[in-house]
């Protein structure tokens, strides 16, 4: 530079200077303007919504004397089922340490002990493979509360050192124990399904209306939040008419095909086989059957009632629509040819013709239903459940999602103005944004984006379970009739069953909603076609 | 903050596009965060990759609402340093230790998720680009040449004829 520039303080040196002060404002104006907008767009929608996401008040204290459970079936869930009681397996314990000593991440451990002390004392168990039933004793037993093992269920629920009972045995036992303990008057919470047959349905409903007790199906996503959520939202009328729903299942490993570890040490002297069998058709000790029971009809109800029945339930507990009219299923033994007789790959079409979940356009123009079950155990890609109505769609997991339909009447003018954007959701609730979960298996994970393992309170992880156990629980000491009770088990239990039954005999299965039963099949003992142990029988 | 570099003309303007162009990307999202309170860095921290603890303590309901507004009050600063040429060299080092962090929250490690990302990136990403690029503009302050701090200069140091 000269001198003679160097000393004149010249315009263009003020320029220079105080060039980045208009850029400032530009930069400045342009993002106040996205930030106000897009804050303004958001509120609009979020008014229009009004959807209410906050959790529900916890179910009543847990106060007064601990209740005294039984565990009847101490196998893969109902180790589960105990930890949502409070109680970990030795075993379980050590083996959570040590993954959270190696992945910081897993928050098993962790969020087990946070869990809350339901004061409840486990005192029983009956399992019919001695060394489960040990392994009960051994770690839930302190110095003031001795785990009892009982060699049947009919001792436990008969004994005085119970008030209430957990079934987590094979389906097949399930109504069976129920009725037993309900008679005994013992408060109930069963593993879904429900039943194994619809006579049994009839029976176990019988017994619970006739009862004073408490009664629980094990259909856990009832507490998880975003299903909450999307009661809120269905009953708001954002979606419109729905008139489809797919819910799936997609697993592709041996744990989510029932391929369960079967134990060295299980022969006829440490299992009780005659006992396991029950109604079932006896065959000799087979140490498979036993321990992947849900490969057989005769001890399983396959995808329909086993995994279907779950997604049933998550639609049901949203939109209450019963059971349906109609039902029409397909499927096949495709994946796993390795003996069992339950199909792998399974559709599962629902009709509800005369249900509505509300309407946006003129009355009387839409009216009607079909839910799809579409399952494969040979394949793991990650289908959503979607409520799919005339003004959006609706993705339910554990987290929830909503999408505007560009067709939409109701939103008609937000998309126009392109205040919504189809392709954008209008509204999503992540829960998990907030905390990373350990998930360790293809199958685990399956069932956390179902929202099927935890869900969240005051941005805790809680375990579904155990929300689901504290309810029945409050129930017990403090009144009420839990979430997912005999009526809910009910419509579960029947359309689980029509879904099997039409997969066997390969022809639609209607319901007769008056008379509340299935319409007969001519030719068929629909009892005997649903536990018959074959593949299919047309 | 008054050295300045010597340099050819054609090379201090490049130095000030980038100073620029890098504050008017840094200002741009302080301010878009700034209005639109729905904003959080919660996702980002809780999902971190590396020093997880770290970033999940930032990430907790009692530090985030901090860890927000620092985030959003740095990115002001770098971005106005910058842009207006005052104090550039303190704002280099701010964006610097963002950028950083926003790196080791989330790097471009092989086996790293990567999540969110437009590009394909193997160790070195955008951010760890742009850290560089302040690093440069921190060895070579061009204030004194083309922002406020030449006016300060001036006014502090009027030479006559």
């Amino acid at each position: 530079m000269s001198e003679d520039k160097k000393s004149n303080w010249s315009r263009r040196d003020l320029l220079k200077g105080i060039a980045g002060v208009p850029i400032v404002g530009s930069v400045w104006w342009a993002g106040a303007s996205k930030g106000v907008n897009n804050t303004q767009a958001r509120d609009s929608i979020l008014k229009t919504l009004n959807i209410n996401a906050s959790p529900p008040p916890p179910s009543g204290p847990m106060a007064g004397d601990p209740i005294r459970i039984g565990i009847i079936g101490f196998g893969i869930r109902g180790p589960h089922l105990c930890r949502a009681l409070g109680f970990g397996q030795k075993s379980w314990l050590a083996s959570m340490a040590e993954a959270a000593k190696k992945n910081p991440k897993d928050t098993r451990l962790a969020s087990f002990l946070e869990q809350e002390h339901l004061n409840v004392n486990i005192t029983a168990v009956c399992d019919l493979f001695d060394l489960r039933a040990q392994d009960a004793i051994d770690s839930f037993s302190t110095d003031e509360v001795k785990v009892q093992r009982f060699k049947t269920h009919q001792e436990l629920v008969e004994s005085d050192v119970v008030d209430a009972v957990i079934i987590a045995t094979p389906d097949h036992w399930h109504a069976p124990i129920a009725i037993a303990a309900l008679q005994a008057g013992k408060h109930v919470y069963v593993e879904k399904p429900m039943t194994h047959n619809i006579k049994e349905t009839y029976e176990l409903k019988d017994v619970v209306e006739a009862s004073n007790v408490v009664f629980q199906v094990g259909h856990q996503h009832r507490q998880t939040q975003s299903f909450l959520t999307a009661q809120d939202i269905v009953k708001k009328n954002i979606l419109g008419h729905v008139s489809l729903i797919q819910a799936n299942t997609n697993r592709n490993d041996d744990n989510g095909a029932w391929q369960y570890p079967i134990h060295k040490k299980a022969n006829p002297n440490t299992v009780d086989w005659k006992q396991f069998i029950g109604s079932a058709p006896m065959v000799p000790f087979n140490a498979e059957h036993f321990f992947r029971w849900r490969k057989w009809w005769a001890y399983g109800s396959g995808l329909s009632g086993d995994l279907m029945s779950h997604d049933y339930d998550r639609v049901n507990c949203i939109l209450k629509m019963g059971i349906p009219s109609s039902v029409v299923a397909s499927g096949g033994i495709y994946t796993h040819k390795d003996g069992r007789n339950v199909p792998d790959v399974m559709q599962v079409n629902m009709e509800f013709p005369d249900f509505s979940t509300g309407s946006s356009q003129t009355a009387g123009k839409e009216k009607g239903m079909t839910m799809v079950y579409s399952a494969t155990l040979g394949n793991q890609y990650g289908r959503t459940t979607a409520f799919m109505g005339h003004d959006a769609t609706m993705e339910v997991g554990n987290s929830l999602t909503i999408y505007a339909d560009g067709k939409s009447t109701k939103f008609k003018e937000k998309i126009v103005s392109e205040e919504m954007d189809p392709n954008v959701p209008i509204y999503q609730y992540d829960p998990a944004s907030g905390s990373v979960d350990g998930v360790t298996s293809a199958t685990a994970k399956y069932f956390a984006d179902k929202g099927l393992l935890w869900t969240y309170r005051d941005g805790k992880r809680v375990d579904s379970t155990h929300l689901h156990i504290r309810e029945w629980l409050s129930c017990i000491r403090n009144g009420g009739t839990p979430s997912c009770n005999i009526k809910e088990g009910f419509e579960e239990a029947m359309t689980s069953h029509m879904g099997g039954l039409s997969y066997k005999l390969g022809r639609r299965i209607d319901w007769d909603q008056a008379k509340q039963e299935i319409v007969q099949v001519e030719g068929y003992d629909l009892d005997e076609a649903l536990l018959e142990d074959k593949e299919k029988i047309v | 903050m008054t050295t300045d570099i010597n340099f050819s003309q054609t090379g201090r303007n490049s130095l000030v596009l980038l100073r620029i162009l890098i504050g008017w990307h840094f200002l741009y999202e302080g301010v878009l965060k700034l209005y639109n309170p729905a904003w959080t860095s919660k996702a980002y921290l809780s999902s971190a990759e590396l020093l997880t603890p770290l970033f999940q303590w930032l990430s907790g309901d009692g530090m985030i609402h901090l860890a927000d507004n620092l985030n959003i009050f740095c990115l002001m600063v770098v971005g106005l340093s910058l842009l207006l040429g005052y104090f550039e060299r303190i704002g280099s080092v701010f964006g610097i230790f963002l950028l950083l962090m926003y790196y080791l929250a989330h790097p471009a490690l092989p086996g790293s998720s990567q999540a969110g990302t437009e590009g394909s990136y193997w160790i070195i990403n955008k951010n760890l680009i742009e850290a560089a690029a302040l690093f440069v503009l921190y060895q070579m302050p061009t204030g004194t040449y083309f922002g406020l701090h030449s006016l300060k200069k001036n006014l502090l140091n009027p030479k006559t004829k």
